[in-house]
């Protein structure tokens, strides 16, 4: 990952450097206007509830159970659908980033579909799954594969010739080649690709369950919404953006442990 | 060894708009040989280079090594490019390694010959570090190394030098003269840098471009025991000019 380039702007003292200092400064600060808003009450309660309130409203579901059960409903699906889509998007993208043919065939029908936006789905899938977890799935996965292929594709496409040559003048065979120096040469890419696309799965995912579900972070908040309670929006709002949040850091994690060499 | 083109023709594309890259060339060489394909760009010398390892086919003609066709890319003809020379996501030792995985030998015997070739190239520090830690002349001793390693019969160079800056080009060269020396490799060397070409090559052809066709062959015999001084030797500077001039009247066949 580069730095982004300072062109203007403060300077920062050396003990104001490490890198996550600023980023959890900017949190702080709306977390801290938040409060102070609310507390002057400047805005009715019921349309900015305070910190306070929220956190309330937190242990409440605590309390009650739900928010794990929430939690972990709408984690699953996305889990779910995601992997489909990986599981697909892989044979597929590197078919296609390998293969003309392929390439020519599949291209621009994903072209197509990709421009199709995934929530239009939603009632198709409902008159074909009814109302369980499957069209939630594959919703997700629908929303997220045509993705996944292109950016593998793309990746596979700009490995080197000649590390594709070498490995052939070097006595590989043709199998070797997609283990061997396909595989590890886009892993970087690949996980920047899952990492991006999974954002597009959380907002799929609450999308689909604000239509239809009787769990999950994105059906609590319409429910919330019904009885005027927007401390558990806010909650809600929250937990997911955590959530996103930790499954990004997890990518990255996982990004600089394994292709330290791509950095 | 022994490698044999006659008459070698490669044609990109079909129809009217197909483009005539190589005319008909024909050369030999043969055990122990070093010799250099000189030409200035678009003159096909990295499509012959291509042709020889077997990594397109030719369109017309034939490649003989060792009496049988060349149909594909083989562990004998080992080839290093002059970019992505080497896995970035492997150690310098897994890199030079690599060849020797790749046709299952066992662990003990590819570490031991992975020293043995990192020892050769001068770098045995470095196997534990990643390609991008080492500078662009070391970079390039791993990848003959790793070339190396896989025993070849015939060592394939294309431009393996010219992304690099001028000094340690010079440096590279009398790495690669002291290494044929030692080593008795077969080396088919392509490059556009005239002084290279005559410092290392026992016998050099010439290509002209559009298309790329052989127009000369010469055997270059110079005494090669200080490079450093060869390279500022009248014989030698004059054997250079000539071939300079040469080069430019073929780039500009109309002046």
């Amino acid at each position: 990952m580069s730095k982004p380039a300072r062109w203007f702007g403060p300077r920062l003292g050396p003990l104001l450097r490490h890198p996550w200092l600023l980023g959890i400064t900017g949190i702080a600060g709306l977390l801290c206007a938040w409060a102070l808003v609310a507390q002057l009450q400047w805005l009715d309660p019921l349309f900015l509830p305070s910190p306070a309130a929220v956190l309330h409203a937190a242990q409440e579901q605590i309390d009650e159970g739900v928010l794990w059960g929430d939690i972990s409903a709408s984690v699953l699906r996305v889990l779910g659908g995601f992997s489909l889509s990986a599981l697909v998007a892989l044979p597929v993208g590197i078919a296609m980033g390998a293969n003309a043919t392929c390439c020519r065939l599949l291209e621009p029908l994903l072209a197509l579909l990709r421009y199709m936006p995934a929530p239009a789905f939603i009632p198709l899938l409902i008159i074909y799954f009814g109302l369980g977890e499957l069209p939630k799935v594959l919703l997700i996965f629908l929303g997220t594969v045509f993705f996944n292929t292109l950016m593998i594709m793309d990746a596979v496409k700009f490995v080197p010739r000649e590390f594709l040559e070498t490995a052939l003048t070097l006595g590989g065979r043709r199998s070797d080649l997609l283990t061997r120096v396909i595989a590890p040469c886009i892993a970087p890419q690949v996980l920047d690709a899952f990492r991006i696309n999974m954002a597009a799965a959380w907002n799929l995912v609450i999308v689909a369950e604000l239509v239809a579900a009787d769990s999950g972070l994105g059906k609590r908040i319409t429910m919330a919404q019904r009885f005027l309670r927007t401390d558990q929006i806010f909650l809600g709002l929250i937990v997911i953006g955590c959530i996103g949040l930790w499954i990004d850091l997890s990518f990255r994690f996982v990004m600089k442990r394994s292709c330290s060499w791509a950095q | 060894m022994d490698l044999v083109l006659e008459e070698v023709s490669k044609i990109y594309g079909t129809g009217p708009g197909a483009s005539l890259v190589l005319d008909r060339i024909s050369f030999s060489m043969h055990t122990g040989q070093f010799v250099a394909l000189l030409g200035s760009s678009g003159c096909g010398k990295s499509t012959l280079l291509r042709l020889v390892a077997g990594l397109e086919p030719a369109s017309g003609g034939q490649l003989r090594f060792d009496g049988r066709a060349i149909l594909g890319p083989s562990s004998q003809r080992g080839m290093v490019f002059q970019k992505y020379s080497l896995y970035p996501w492997l150690s310098i030792a897994a890199n030079v390694a690599f060849g020797m995985e790749l046709r299952g030998l066992n662990r003990a015997e590819i570490r031991e010959r992975t020293g043995f070739y990192l020892e050769v190239v001068g770098l045995a520090d470095a196997a534990r570090l990643l390609p991008r830690q080492l500078s662009g002349g070391m970079q390039q001793r791993v990848a003959i190394a790793r070339a190396l390693a896989a025993e070849p019969r015939l060592l394939l160079l294309d431009e393996p030098f010219g992304a690099l800056d001028l000094q340690i080009r010079e440096s590279m060269q009398e790495f690669l003269h002291g290494l044929w020396r030692r080593t008795g490799l077969s080396v088919l060397l392509i490059t556009h840098d005239i002084e290279e070409a005559l410092l290392l090559a026992e016998q050099v052809h010439i290509l002209a471009p559009r298309p790329g066709r052989l127009v000369s062959s010469l055997r270059i015999d110079l005494d090669r025991s200080d490079l450093v001084a060869l390279r500022l030797d009248p014989h030698f500077l004059a054997l250079r000019q000539q071939l300079a001039n040469r080069l430019r009247q073929l780039d500009r066949p109309e002046a």
